[in-house]
């Protein structure tokens, strides 16, 4: 399969690309990993008659952890996270996600943002991005915005990004101390999307729950921030009633379709099962175990 | 409609240079452009991994890759895995330990392997299937393709130690 013909531009500098991206406007398209993109354009999904290169621009595969913030570049790769020694330890969320994303070869390319930017309801990304309270730092030609996770998704495969924009920045707020995490993800097989996965992002305070961050993939038209959910844990005692009236709640936050991968009463049960599970292994990883 | 961009790819240690369309394929370079057919395509939507080939030294799916992205870089198919004849110890081991029943995967599974080996040269059986795991056997003949990266694991270890033995033996 032959995508449809495009322009290819490699720049070498943020600002080139962004010139680049507010000349073609709708017809251009950002390529960072590629491994959602390239089949897409194969496909003809998609057909931008431009595609703008960020892989030649310097310095944009980073993680750094500076001014209580944990700051991502948007060419920092699945495989970088799933061998990042800081995510393992306080980013449990994200340090379990990464090795679960597509297969180890495609893990060698895709992005982080890439895959955010690409808002597939199936992603794995934007739920923990959700979970975490991330903000997404928007950059075009005209200057920079910010954009909260749960702000930017609009439904499938859309998003807030201009196409004039690129995905510059991923911001998480710096883990504190007793905070734990956990990405649970039922696939059928290595490589395949998700039937369902939960992300759970959970900070305890003097044995209460100081706040928790819910996600959800692949059981709706985008992936889902379980906001009553999460509300329900704050500031409450991390109990066997807790956990159960919350996993109750995400799973009535999910909206799934029945396909070939379950039904949609299995799908919620499966988030039930998931979130009860990830809290408690969030918590026990709070506390400094597993 | 796109011109031809020119590229230069190093491929197999050897300077390579083409005037590509952009939408070309990495694949379609490799097997079309420059005859080096031992690159299969096997499924063309990224899963398979049948076309799997080093860039830069690291696994990637080359029917994911445009051929202009590769512009610069150092792309290594199955044909660059013998030296001076000799097939690489991956090759032997695939063969010893029949590594291989139809043979299409056989490319992509010896360049993930590669790579695996170069990182981590001990790996156990879990760390080959963990690696192996964007490599598809349609044959599901996984049980000697995990048997055939040991042993060519021991292999290079052993070829490794034998210049530093004789190295300390002489000291």
């Amino acid at each position: 399969m032959l995508p449809a013909p495009f322009e290819y531009h490699a720049p070498r500098t943020v600002d080139e690309a962004l010139d680049l991206l507010d000349q073609f406007g709708d017809d251009g398209k950002v390529l960072a990993g590629g491994q959602s993109l390239i089949p897409l354009l194969k496909l003809r999904f998609a057909s931008p008659g431009h595609l703008v290169d960020i892989n030649k621009i310097k310095d944009l595969d980073f993680i750094e952890e500076r001014d209580g913030t944990l700051r991502i570049g948007p060419l920092f790769r699945h495989k970088s996270a799933e061998r990042s020694a800081l995510l393992a330890s306080r980013y449990h969320v994200m340090a379990d996600a990464a090795p679960m994303i597509a297969d180890p070869i495609i893990r060698n390319r895709g992005t982080i943002a890439g895959s955010v930017a690409h808002a597939d309801p199936s992603g794995d990304w934007g739920t923990v991005l959700l979970a975490i309270d991330a903000d997404l730092v928007l950059r075009s030609k005209k200057g920079s915005r910010t954009v909260k996770a749960r702000d930017f998704f609009n439904g499938p495969f859309s998003t807030s990004l201009e196409p004039t924009e690129i995905l510059t920045e991923i911001r998480i707020p710096a883990a504190k101390a007793m905070t734990g995490g956990s990405y649970l993800k039922l696939e059928r097989k290595v490589g395949d999307f998700a039937t369902v996965a939960v992300a759970i992002h959970l900070r305890m305070d003097d044995g209460k729950v100081g706040s928790a961050g819910i996600g959800l993939t692949a059981v709706g038209p985008q992936n889902i921030k379980a906001e009553k959910a999460e509300a329900s844990l704050k500031g409450v005692r991390l109990d066997d009633a807790a956990i159960k009236q919350a996993a109750a709640l995400a799973a009535e936050a999910a909206d799934p379709k029945a396909d070939h991968r379950g039904s949609v009463e299995y799908k919620r049960n499966v988030v039930r099962v998931f979130t009860e599970r990830g809290l408690k292994r969030a918590s026990e990883r709070a506390r400094g175990g597993g | 409609m796109s011109v031809g961009q020119p590229i230069t790819v190093s491929v197999n240690g050897e300077q390579r240079s083409a005037e590509v369309e952009p939408r070309l394929l990495l694949v379609h370079f490799l097997r079309e452009k420059l005859r080096l057919t031992g690159t299969h395509i096997g499924c063309d939507t990224t899963h398979c991994g049948a076309c799997t080939v080093l860039v830069d030294g690291t696994p990637v799916k080359s029917c994911t890759m445009l051929a202009v992205q590769a512009d610069g870089q150092q792309v290594t198919t199955v044909e660059g895995l013998m030296t001076a004849g000799a097939l690489h110890p991956i090759q032997a081991a695939f063969k010893e330990e029949h590594g291989l029943q139809c043979g299409f995967c056989t490319p992509g599974m010896m360049l993930t392997s590669v790579a695996l080996l170069k990182d981590n040269p001990d790996p156990s059986e879990d760390d080959i299937r963990w690696a192996i795991s964007g490599n598809i056997c349609r044959c599901t003949g996984y049980m000697n393709i995990v048997k055939a990266v040991r042993s060519a694991a021991v292999q290079m270890k052993a070829a490794a130690e034998v210049p530093a033995a004789t190295a300390a033996a002489r000291s």
